[in-house]
Parts: C-alpha cells; structure tokens; sequence
C-alpha cells in the first residue's frame, strides 16, 4: 500500500512540476514579448504597409499575416466585425509574413492591386478562394489569376508591377520586423504594441476591449 | 531456517520494485522533459529525436504496470525499449560532438540534428541529457532484473 502512495505522490507531484514550470514559462515569455514590441515600436509599424480604418483611430491593431495561411483567412473576417462594431475606432495595419512558399508571389499581387488602389478587394477575392490556389501547404500564384477577374483590375499592370523591386523590399522589411519582433507564425496581433497574450480570438478581442475601453477614458 | 527463507525473495522484490519505480521516475522526468521543450518552449524536435521520444515514451506506460502488481517480467519487456532508445540518444550525442561526421546524418531537412538547440553550463545539451537518461534507466532495469527472485 506504501507504494502506491508513493507512485500516486510522485505521479501528482511530477504534473504539478510540470504545470507550474509551463505557467512560469509563459509568463516569462510574454513579459519578454511586450517588452520586445515596446524596444521595437519602430519594426512594429512602416510607412508602406497597407492600413484599414481612420488613421488616428485610437486602437491600432497590426496584422502580421501569409495569405497563403488559412488562419489567417479565418481571422479576417472577425477582424472586419470587430472594426464594424467600432467605427472609426480601430485602425488596422497588415504587414506582410509569406511564411507559406510561393506565397511572396501571392503578396506581389496584393501589392500590384495595390497600385490601381483595389488592395482590400484583392485581398478578400484572394482570401474567399484561397483553398483553390493552396495546394500541400504551397501557395500556386499562377491560380490566383482567376480568381481577381471581375475587381476591374488592369492585369496586364499587374503582372508588370509585381516584379517591381520596391514590393521586394517591402516583403524582406516585413520578415525582417517579424523577426526583430520574434513572429514565427501567422497571424500574430499587436494591439497598441502589445502582444496577445496567448494565441486565439477570445484573447485578441479582449485586447482589443481593453485598448477601447482605455482610450474613452 | 523455514521461517526466515520465504522472507528473502519478499524483500529482493521490493528492492526490485524500487529500482523500477526509479527507472519508471527517470522515463517520466525525461517525457514530461521533452514535451515542455517540444511543446511549451515550442523547440521543433528534429527528426533523431522523434525516435529517441518513440522508444522514451512507451516506458512510462509499461514500467507502473509491472509495478502494480509487481511482474519482474515486465524488466524484459522495457529493457528493448531501453537499449534501442540508448543507441539513438548515443549516436545523437557523437553527431553534435562531431566524432560521426556530417555526411552520414541521417537527416536532411526540418531541423538538422547537428544543431544545438540548448547548452547549458556550456556542456549540458538536450542530447546529453537523454543519453544520461535511457543509461540510468537501462541500469535501474538490469539491477532490478539481477535483485528480483527467479
């Protein structure tokens, strides 16, 4: 009978260690985080990313995002709600991670689109069909073509455009921020420079609930 | 003489389930140790590690159901598991060392397993730590094969 009071003891004993060591941990890693993004204020926000919303919105979210990723073609949509049910209120800023191969072509066109200022309309004809030009996890650009008929785009343009270097550079400074700023997956949110807490909608719409509620005040 | 003999065999045994209780602790510490780096550290495992995890896991199971109620048997049905898990941490720690060179790792993508992920002390490396695991386990079993009654 000792014995099993000793398995039991030490059974219990050896989870708690771990879950206490896994709360530390994450603690640790969050205080780091936030304290990240407040040393990186710069790498958090550029002037050539894409914006949604009225510019001194007091709520900024930045959207470090792939469109190839289909969280992030989930997330979407939630965001526009949230950005509805507070107009012009929340501003939000996307930056560019094309972690998925091929997905860089992807954002070339999302950049060319952006030329003939149909940026949002491509991006949410690119995100609807997304499980149509993702294939094993490989974004296929040539498929996305299709898929931007009828947004009255010049596609002509925009094959020129997307080979243009400055959309280049747009996309190495955005992975080079993302690493500055320690984002390895996507989407990952910043409300106001902080980052969520844990990933998932409920934490990043209590964020933002906080950021609102602190800017009436 | 009758009355002291059936006592001998009692207490080897519970000097066996000791030792497997100590080899089932070694088995915990090591998978609840290599699950915070995998899973709360998010440190991908590299692919000689998976393999380490395959034959480190399992004894977690096997070694408490010899335990209750105590089967010596189950020393042969861990050590395997042991001695095969021991030859991948061991070969895992000579590729970091450099003493087997790069060309014959056997893993070409994902993370390599040449690198070092975590160095503690300088010399405490998530390698070492496993090689001085499956070697305390697979101890722990022969001493508990060699203690228990026939």
């Amino acid at each position: 009978m000792k014995q099993k009071t000793l398995f039991i003891v030490a059974l219990v004993g050896l989870l708690l260690v771990f879950i206490a060591g896994t709360l530390f941990y994450s603690t640790q890693k969050e205080k780091q985080a936030t304290q990240m993004a407040e040393a990186n204020r710069a790498a958090l926000i550029r002037m050539h990313s894409p914006t949604l919303g009225r510019a001194e919105a007091p709520v900024v979210i930045v959207e470090f995002f792939d469109p190839a990723c289909e969280t992030c073609r989930e997330f979407y949509p939630l965001v526009k709600q949230m950005m509805a049910a507070n107009p012009d209120r929340i501003r939000l800023v996307l930056r560019y991670t094309p972690f998925h191969n091929g997905s860089d072509q992807v954002v070339a066109m999302l950049e060319a689109a952006r030329k003939q200022d149909k940026f949002w309309p491509a991006l949410e004809a690119i995100l609807a069909s997304q499980p149509d030009w993702v294939q094993h996890h490989t974004a296929q650009a040539p498929l996305v073509w299709k898929h931007l008929d009828g947004l009255g785009l010049n596609l002509e343009k925009m094959r020129a455009d997307m080979t243009a270097p400055e959309i280049a550079r747009v996309i190495a400074q955005d992975l080079d921020d993302a690493r500055t700023l320690n984002v390895t997956k996507t989407p990952e949110f910043f409300v106001n420079g902080k980052p969520l807490p844990s990933f998932g909608y409920e934490q990043l719409s209590t964020l933002v609930e906080e950021a609102l509620s602190s800017s009436q005040r | 003489m009758n009355t002291t003999e059936p006592l001998t065999p009692v207490r080897n045994n519970t000097t066996a389930w000791t030792l497997i209780f100590g080899a089932w602790l070694v088995a915990s510490v090591a998978t609840l140790g290599a699950l915070f780096f995998g899973e709360v550290m998010q440190l991908p495992p590299c692919v000689l590690c998976w393999y380490q995890r395959i034959f480190m896991f399992p004894l977690v199971l096997i070694l408490p159901i010899g335990l209750f109620p105590f089967d010596r048997n189950v020393v042969r049905y861990a050590l395997p598991l042991a001695v095969i898990g021991c030859l991948f941490a061991v070969f895992h720690l000579l590729l970091i060392a450099r003493v087997i060179p790069e060309s014959i790792k056997p893993c070409t993508q994902g993370v390599p397993c040449s690198q070092t992920v975590i160095e503690w002390f300088g010399f405490v490396t998530i390698p070492l730590l496993s090689v001085l695991a499956f070697l305390t386990i697979l101890a722990l079993l022969v001493a508990a094969h060699l203690r228990s009654s026939k």
